[in-house]
């Protein structure tokens, strides 16, 4: 069984962010960078069907988003926790896309690879779109089923059956491979890199794709082929400054009562 | 007069959900600057009851796909749908709730239309030319980002739950209905949902509660869980939970706040015994009011709260429970 996982570097999600100075990107220098938590759950899920069947190859796919970005870093981690061969798409005209020229781009290099089964996380943890998978589906024609957080693969039937989240419940659906699911939390528990994973995986040799590899215009993808324009990026809006009640507990609660309902009229 | 705006309101079961309301009731105020009709589309197997409601709400044409094929949701039928229809309509925007169905179906529209996609927004303008401009948290609520859309065409969006207000409901003649004929034998719906499983005990679900009383490691054990689920049912609240607790096992997944949570947005959120780690205050930042319980005066929670009480929660909950009885026995 071919599998193949793209993946995302993203900032830990325990960083502090400050925005630069003309607001439209964050100051990366200092961050940690961490493969996406919801990708991890895609990479173990992989390496678990491998490690079922008996056979299969685990292969993972980065897309470099953002000149100050180390995918290569996030790669080596999916190496060394056990998959057998890493991608890196790279080019200065994939720079400034949005998710409908990523999932393009990625369509655009998966179609030089077979597969069964893809992976992608519900979401990456920076931009919270949670749309490329989806969209990548759509371009490459197959299912998918997204929010995933249990899953079974059938290979005699060429089947999957997933549980999917959804508001009060749980579907359950069933698709024909090849096909994409995103992986949500509680689908597994990721395992941590080996010692000896760790080191080996520094010694494997990353295969570095380009725009030319994958035949796509450079208008085609990058600022030029997106759809969506970001005009600036802004903190939350400030909360307004909130009060400790004094006093005693009963009293506390007795005037926390009285503020829920006649000042913040919320019961 | 200008291209109509395309409001996908979904149902489940023969309801509507809330979130299409406020979906139709944002469609109307953007399409004054736009003079656009508000078209509403509905899909499933028994939505014909829906249209007085959906005209009450402003929607000025309303579209039905009906079929028991189209009980459960499924991707590809509904994209299919609802492109073959915009692809008619032409419309400047397709607007929907940010739901696990809405979520879904907006990017592979997206994808199969070439259209702008701007998932989970909090405000949406439209620009004099039809642009859209939305703002929509990213790194889990930390920062938002405002986007605009190149092209003032099918441009789609998907809005948070419980940001945007329904249209007060005005009762109005249902005008415009009209039928949608799909041949379903020309789409093979590629994944197909067999069943749904109802999480048990019908319990309020966190995305949809105006109100969410969510507790922490103070509360020390799972089963003092339940000095909150009493302080849930009497404020009609959904019970939440912090990656701490279940990350231990002591609540589902479904339950937890954050980031690799969910991201809440209710009228109320009272916090009991959660300190406040930066993944946990990004994904309820947005609440209105803030209510913090917890023994620590120096916990960050309570640099976000409204109104803060210092003390012992096993203490206070149990009396605020109490007091909310009270007034509602009022």
């Amino acid at each position: 069984m071919k599998l193949i996982v793209c993946i995302k570097q993203v900032p830990a999600t325990e960083s502090k962010l400050a925005m630069t100075r003309d607001g439209t990107d964050i100051e990366r220098a200092g961050l940690t960078f961490v493969v996406n938590p919801y990708d991890e759950f895609a990479v173990e899920e992989a390496l678990q069907i491998r490690e079922r069947l008996g056979s299969g190859d685990v292969t993972v796919l980065s897309l470099r988003s953002h000149a100050v970005q180390n995918p290569e870093q996030a790669l080596r981690t999916c190496l060394a926790m056990g998959a057998d061969r890493a991608i890196l798409l790279s080019d200065p005209a994939f720079d400034g896309g949005d998710n409908y020229t990523t999932a393009l781009v990625l369509a655009a290099a998966l179609r030089r690879l077979s597969f069964d089964l893809l992976l992608f996380g519900k979401q990456a943890v920076d931009d919270d779109d949670g749309a490329v998978g989806i969209q990548v589906a759509e371009l490459l024609g197959i299912p998918h089923v997204a929010v995933v957080n249990k899953l079974e693969v059938d290979r005699q039937n060429k089947t999957v059956v997933a549980h999917r989240q959804i508001e009060g419940g749980i579907e359950v659906v069933e698709a024909p491979l090849p096909a994409l699911i995103t992986c949500q939390k509680g689908l597994n528990e990721p395992r941590y890199p080996s010692l000896p994973g760790i080191m080996n995986a520094k010694q494997r040799l990353l295969e570095v794709w380009n725009r030319e590899t994958i035949e796509i215009a450079s208008e085609a993808v990058g600022s030029g082929g997106a759809e969506l324009k970001l005009v600036r990026l802004e903190p939350p809006p400030p909360r307004p400054i909130g009060r400790i009640i004094p006093d005693d507990a009963a009293a506390a609660v007795q005037e926390l009562v009285r503020l829920l309902h006649e000042e913040a009229k919320v019961i | 007069m200008a291209n109509p705006i395309l409001v996908f309101c979904e149902q489940r079961d023969g309801r509507l959900k809330r979130v299409g309301l406020e979906a139709l009731g944002q469609a109307c105020r953007l399409s004054k600057m736009s003079s656009s009709d508000v078209v509403a589309i509905v899909v499933g197997s028994s939505v014909g009851s829906l249209t007085q409601e959906l005209a009450d709400h402003g929607a000025s044409r309303i579209l039905l796909a009906e079929d028991p094929a189209l009980t459960y949701y499924s991707s590809e039928l509904f994209t299919t749908i609802v492109a073959d229809t915009a692809k008619a309509l032409e419309p400047v925007a397709i607007m929907m709730g940010a739901t696990s169905m809405g979520k879904d179906l907006a990017p592979k529209l997206a994808a199969r239309l070439k259209s702008a996609l701007m998932q989970d927004c909090v405000a949406l303008e439209m620009e004099a030319g039809g642009s859209l401009i939305a703002t929509r948290p990213i790194y889990g609520g930390k920062l938002r980002a405002i986007v605009k859309a190149k092209r003032p065409m099918m441009q789609i969006v998907t809005l948070r739950p419980s940001v945007f207000s329904p249209l007060k409901p005005n009762p109005t003649p249902v005008v415009s209905v009209e039928r949608l004929t799909v041949s379903y034998e020309s789409v093979r719906p590629m994944a197909r949902v067999h069943e749904i499983q109802q999480t048990v005990g019908g319990k309020k679900e966190l995305t949809e509660a105006t109100i969410i009383v969510s507790g922490g490691r103070g509360l020390k054990e799972p089963q003092n869980f339940k000095l909150l689920e009493d302080l849930a049912s009497a404020l009609g609240a959904a019970v939440g939970a912090s990656r701490a607790v279940v990350d231990a096992g002591w609540r589902p997944h479904s339950d937890q706040v954050g980031l690799t949570g969910q991201t809440v947005s209710p009228q109320l959120y009272v916090a009991c015994g959660i300190s406040g780690a930066i993944q946990h205050l990004a994904g309820m930042s947005s609440a209105r009011t803030i209510v913090a319980i917890n023994n620590n005066p120096n916990a960050p929670i309570f640099k976000l709260a409204t109104y803060g009480i210092v003390g012992d929660l096993f203490e206070i909950v149990p009396l605020l429970t109490e007091e909310v009885k009270k007034l509602k026995a009022e």
